[in-house]
């Protein structure tokens, strides 16, 4: 009895550091980014940061202010998420509202599909394809811009968008859709005005998640933005974010030096901005009891 | 409102059909198990799909049981104490973080400090890392959707605790949880960022012979031939290939968990 009982509570226990791991890991996470990055303070100093020039490697001055980094990952956020928001929110409507079930079940793993193409892949499709296409369109010297990066990003929201969107727009009770109707209000007036409104906060944490998703998003936005450290708020100016800076310079630094402590800095700004997104949302989606997804 | 869900759906079917067109012509036998040549202009690509096989494998082997037991603790045991919702924030956390981020902190861990190099064993550590709450999560929506009543009827005839689970609650639960990992393991197939930094490297000479040696792996080959190669423009069908291979194994991985979801649903309906 005595064997059994030990055995179940070992069980238990390794059960339960299997669970805990995750809390190291993400500590660990905190832990190791601060660890690389602090000695940065002390030398050459904290506020180097804050600069708007990032000019890393100069036989004159390394410069390492990270504003332009920052503003081309706003700008080439803000843009996707507008790109992004009435395909994402339309779509959740049309899936959850109007389309017959035997459409339902092709629409939905199919978008799923895009939510699985690597990035890397979207990348090079926005290399060969869409940057001639916003080049041509537009006529521009160059495709490689903002709003290239922005047209990829919005294809990488839109599942997130429309998969939470719809949950929440599955979770408003029918009753109001029934009185609604029943008052004589038409089926797109019902949509729009009743529930649409009741899903709202549900649909606002979904573009939230997508946006998180969206500014911590690497590979397509380094081979299409066109990668030049430059305040401009212009979507047809080449811009460099925090995300491809740290991966087209990681690879060139000496460990240890001001440049590697810097993108550490880069990165622990990324992961404090995608950490705030994500906690807002979920504060939301959990009030909804939709935090399951 | 149709026309703009279905614009959507018509641009994904672009975006596969184009690199269908433009990459089936590269691929061949010789595309897929031979070395590459000219710095990846001519040859094959087969050091690469083998290194990612490599690191999906790695990822597997850490991340699966990590990520089940942790389940197992969540669903079966803990239910709502301190820790699990500790726990359960960690993992929200985690799911968060961008792969560029996880790419910086296994550099800085199991590169630099744990001295493991650039190399398969770091680049299947970090991807582990990402992938976790993933499994975690869809292995715990597996668990729970187990009848109470198939636990509580074990426990009535004297079975432990740990009984229950291994013998009555487990085996129902498994080819869900293992369907939902799949979705996890073709995320790490596709990622580009986190190798780059802990284990990827361009040209090998020779294929890696232990966990502590680096690889080729096809998301970051195609990255290379597409943006950093001389001669980018003229090794267009090299990249299309590579592409194709990539979409296919990270798609085709998609599919198979999307199908075998559906059959499990339809296996078990309690």
């Amino acid at each position: 009895m005595n064997r059994q009982r030990l055995k179940a509570k070992l069980i238990k226990y390794f059960l339960q550091s299997c669970g805990s791991l995750s809390i190291i890991i993400v500590l660990l996470i905190f832990l190791f980014l601060f660890k690389e990055a602090i000695p940065f303070i002390g030398s050459p100093g904290i506020t180097e940061l804050f600069h708007n020039v990032w000019n890393p490697v100069s036989f004159q001055k390394e410069e390492f202010g990270i504003v332009p980094l920052i503003t081309g990952s706003i700008v080439v956020t803000l843009l996707a998420i507008i790109i992004a928001v009435p395909f994402g929110i339309i779509g959740a409507v049309y899936i959850s509202e109007i389309a017959s079930p035997k459409e339902r079940e092709f629409l939905k793993p199919f978008i799923e599909i895009l939510a699985g193409i690597p990035s890397v892949v979207l990348g090079f499709f926005g290399l060969v394809v869409v940057s001639p296409l916003i080049k041509d369109v537009f006529q521009l010297n160059s495709g490689l811009n903002a709003l290239t990066g922005s047209v990829l990003l919005a294809l990488m929201a839109i599942p997130t968008i429309m998969s939470i969107s719809e949950d929440a727009i599955k979770s408003v009770p029918s009753v109001y859709k029934e009185a609604s109707l029943a008052l004589g209000a038409s089926k797109l007036e019902t949509i729009w005005k009743v529930v649409v409104p009741a899903a709202l906060s549900g649909i606002v944490a979904s573009v939230m998640l997508g946006m998180g998703r969206v500014v911590g998003e690497t590979m397509a936005v380094m081979m299409v933005t066109g990668n030049s450290p430059v305040i401009s708020f212009n979507p047809f100016s080449s811009v460099r974010t925090m995300t491809a800076t740290i991966a087209a310079e990681m690879g060139e630094v000496t460990i240890g030096s001001n440049h590697y402590m810097a993108l550490f800095w880069v990165g622990i700004v990324l992961m404090l901005m995608t950490f705030g997104l994500n906690l807002i949302s979920y504060r939301v989606l959990k009030k909804y009891g939709l935090s399951e997804k | 409102m149709r026309g703009i869900t279905y614009l959507v759906v018509l641009f994904i079917a672009y975006i596969i059909i184009d690199i269908l067109i433009h990459g089936l012509p590269t691929i061949s036998w010789d595309f897929l198990t031979g070395d590459p040549e000219k710095s990846g202009a001519e040859g094959g690509i087969f050091p690469a799909i083998l290194g990612t096989l490599y690191l999906v494998v790695g990822t597997i082997a850490v991340a699966l049981p990590l990520g089940m037991f942790s389940a197992v603790y969540l669903t079966e045991y803990a239910k709502q104490n301190k820790l699990a919702q500790s726990i359960r924030m960690a993992i929200v956390t985690l799911a968060g973080i961008p792969s560029i981020v996880f790419g910086l902190f296994g550099l800085g861990l199991f590169v630099i400090t744990l001295n493991f190099g650039s190399s398969i064993l770091a680049g299947s550590l970090t991807l582990a890392c990402m992938i976790l709450p993933t499994i975690i999560v869809a292995s715990e929506e597996s668990l729970k959707s187990v009848p109470q009543y198939m636990r509580e009827g074990s426990l009535a005839l004297g079975a432990t605790k740990w009984e229950t689970i291994y013998k009555n609650v487990l085996p129902y639960a498994l080819p869900g949880m293992l369907t939902g990992s799949i979705l996890g393991i073709g995320r790490a197939a596709g990622e580009t960022a986190p190798i780059l930094l802990t284990a990827a490297a361009f040209f090998l000479p020779e294929l890696p012979t232990s966990v502590f040696d680096p690889v080729m792996a096809l998301p970051y080959h195609l990255y290379i031939l597409a943006t950093q190669h001389p001669e980018a423009q003229k090794i267009l069908p090299m990249q299309y290939g590579t592409a194709l291979v990539l979409l296919f194994l990270v798609v085709g991985l998609n599919l198979v968990a999307i199908i075998l979801r559906i059959r499990v649903r339809k296996k078990y309906k309690w």
